[in-house]
């Protein structure tokens, strides 16, 4: 919670009031209502099987949206990211393939580093030609798209040319559990990864000062300015912070689903941001925390998945996704409300 | 943020004078005419200093990317075919940037525009389909009575979906890129349960005419995007809820200060681009001759660039529709243009997105020199 949430706190707030400052509360609430709800329609849910698919649903899309919630905390927002993950992963396994090599640390380096190099060019227009974010990140991300559709290629990389490495790091599980049936079913140790980067970004934001002055940026440009931050290498530590999440997110989808596909994560900008903002995230910037986006993202994974097993026909998914933006947009800026008005 | 993010969400506190930065996006023009930037000053300047600047380098583009073409495939491009193609193609493509502009003028924008095209041609071809059957001469041959109520249920459909986009934005306050990517998943999201995926296929011959029929030789979706353009440019300027759009884009504050009724003209600018969007629907339905939930996705890019070039400040107050008019024509010669020398529609996608960056890096480095 920012500084001035606490200031202008009044005297004897109502529990709705402490409810809506801590969206991770509610979004919990959410979340543990809705799979009761879920668990009673099919019981299947429950299901080892069930709950480790989730929660590896929540790998990719959680560690994509700790990025946009960066850049959402600076009042800003990203809408080039899967391009970028997707350019990264491609051009990582391609070269991967070309050499050939074989390992996991470098190919890793590589694609973190291709996201952070396109990050960068959102942050140089952001900051250096002062353009709105949004716009900005639809020409980048368009363009990036183009270029590798058009340029590196249009064709899908299966898994038998895909390097092993990958496809033992993303096959590898935390805990197996073999159902009633026979059917051995495993939770994805990659859940470790998104655990730390999480724990990381948490650290980053609460305890050091590039993670405050993100916060602060949220706040007003201006006032971080003449509070002392520095606003531009915050501006680029944001979207390069993003860039490089998304090229790393980006081979490590590859190496979960076994396939590098350049046309993969088209429209997933919306689902992570439905999720970013579902957990508490005011696109006003400032205010949102890392536990409330996991918690979205928990949240959103639960209620798109799990269409199906509450047979619900999976073409009502955008509704539900597009809707859970305007409720928890709508909840956010009633939030928010007389707050710089 | 000092301003009024709650409608300008991308607005940078820069854009609100500060002693070490001057506003960016400011209009470069805006010293000599200070009190309604809406209404033209007639003085007795030359009449090259009273074109607006922006105006002139889109010009300049538009016939550099005509010369350009011309000279790189003469015998391919300079044929009558490719021209009259475009007249079919470019206006759905302009009413969805107008519909654009009308968003960004009060620092808005609204991204469900391409969603709620479909949903209104597909409601419309639902209903048609529900009249006359799914094909046969009863559909094609349908009277124009029927017709008419179609055209009416895509326009209302617009209508409503503009204002569903209005009540959010202006009433319960939630930032326009939200309110319009949440709205845009909705309107695809009906649009998919409805049809179940596959496109709709086949309209009445009545419903094709706006699409693909000719008056005089003319291409029918030309004439009506002249009409529409016409009509907006003399709304934006001559009207007083154009004044009234433009000043509560410029300042919402000092505009609710003014006594102008902001919420509601906000409600309006997206009613109204709700409405565009469904004519463009109508237009791209009767020209293909189906409807699908995820047509026509890179319009919504390809939109926001030809706003933005056409000199629409996104942080509100400025857009004018020669500028969109100019844009639109430049990027179809060169859409074209791209694909008579066989560019995949990737890299065209590509050229597209790099022409926004460039002319918004071209738009920075002239405001930065005006001063």
């Amino acid at each position: 919670m920012s500084a001035t949430a606490i200031l202008d706190a009044p005297a004897r707030p109502s529990v709705l009031r402490v409810l809506l400052r801590r969206p991770e509360i509610v979004v919990a609430a959410i979340a543990v209502v809705a799979m009761l709800v879920i668990g009673t329609i099919n019981p299947a849910f429950w299901s080892a099987g069930n709950l480790f698919s989730l929660l590896r649903a929540n790998i990719v899309t959680g560690i994509l949206a700790l990025g946009v919630m960066v850049v959402m905390l600076s009042g800003g927002i990203d809408v080039s990211f899967p391009a970028f993950a997707i350019a990264a992963m491609y051009l990582t396994v391609k070269a991967m393939i070309a050499l050939p090599y074989d390992g996991i640390v470098l190919p890793f380096v590589m694609a973190t580093a291709i996201g952070l190099a396109l990050g960068l060019v959102n942050a140089v227009f952001v900051h250096g030609l002062r353009m709105i974010p949004l716009i900005v990140t639809l020409g980048t991300g368009t363009a990036v798209r183009g270029f590798l559709l058009g340029a590196v290629g249009a064709s899908q990389i299966n898994i038998d040319r895909m390097p092993p490495s990958l496809i033992r790091l993303g096959g590898s599980d935390l805990v197996g559990v073999t159902m009633g049936n026979g059917q051995h079913v495993g939770l994805s140790a990659m859940l470790l990864v998104y655990l730390a980067l999480a724990a990381i970004v948490h650290l980053v934001l609460r305890h050091t000062l590039i993670g405050r002055s993100v916060y602060a940026l949220g706040g007003g440009e201006e006032a971080a300015r003449r509070a002392g931050f520095n606003v531009r290498g915050t501006v680029f530590f944001i979207y390069g912070l993003a860039g490089a999440l998304a090229g790393f997110t980006g081979l490590l989808h590859g190496s979960m689903i076994w396939v590098a596909n350049p046309r993969d994560m088209v429209g997933l900008e919306l689902d992570v941001i439905a999720a970013v903002v579902l957990g508490g995230v005011s696109i006003f910037g400032g205010r949102g925390s890392v536990p409330g986006t996991m918690l979205g993202v928990f949240t959103l994974v639960l209620l798109t998945n799990s269409l199906i097993i509450m047979h619900i026909d999976t073409t009502w998914q955008r509704i539900v996704t597009g809707s859970i933006v305007i409720l928890a947009a709508g909840a956010t800026a009633w939030r928010d409300r007389g707050r710089a008005r | 943020m000092s301003a009024a993010p709650t409608q300008a969400p991308g607005r940078t506190p820069d854009q609100t004078p500060a002693p070490d930065h001057a506003p960016d996006h400011a209009p470069d023009h805006a010293q000599d005419r200070p009190p309604a930037p809406a209404t033209p000053v007639r003085t007795a300047r030359p009449f090259w200093r009273r074109v607006d600047p922006a105006l002139a380098q889109m010009a300049a583009l538009t016939i550099a990317v005509f010369v350009l073409m011309a000279a790189l495939n003469p015998e391919k491009f300079l044929r009558p075919y490719v021209f009259e193609s475009i007249t079919y193609v470019a206006p759905e493509l302009g009413l969805l940037s107008i519909a654009m502009m009308l968003a960004m003028l009060t620092g808005g924008i609204d991204l469900s525009v391409v969603g709620l095209a479909n949903l209104s041609g597909i409601l419309a071809g639902l209903f048609f389909h529900a009249w006359g059957g799914a094909r046969g001469p009863e559909l094609t041959q349908m009277a124009p009575g029927p017709v008419a109520l179609g055209i009416l249920i895509a326009l209302l459909t617009g209508a409503v979906g503009g204002a569903i986009n209005g009540v959010l934005i202006a009433r319960a306050r939630i930032t326009p890129i939200l309110a319009t990517i949440g709205t845009g998943q909705i309107f695809t999201g009906i649009a998919l349960v409805l049809t179940g995926g596959p496109a709709i296929v086949g309209f009445p011959r009545g419903w094709g005419f706006f699409g693909n029929g000719q008056i005089a030789g003319i291409a029918v979706p030309l004439i009506l995007f002249v009409l529409v353009a016409a009509a907006v440019w003399l709304m934006l300027g001559r009207t007083a809820f154009g004044i009234s759009l433009r000043l509560t884009g410029t300042n919402l504050k000092a505009a609710r200060f003014a006594g102008l009724r902001t919420g509601r003209t906000i409600f309006l600018s997206y009613l109204l681009s709700g409405v565009l969007a469904a004519m463009a629907g109508i237009l791209l339905s009767g020209r293909t001759n189906a409807a699908k939930s995820d047509y026509g996705v890179s319009y919504v890019l390809q939109a926001v660039l030809i706003a933005v070039l056409g000199g629409t400040n996104p942080a509100g107050g400025r857009g004018s529709v020669p500028g969109i008019a100019l844009a639109l024509l430049a990027l179809m010669l060169l859409s074209s243009g791209l694909q008579l020398m066989r560019f995949s529609n990737f890299l065209v996608d590509f050229i597209w997105g790099a022409f926004l960056l460039l002319s918004i890096a071209l738009n920075a480095l002239r405001t930065r020199r005006g001063r």
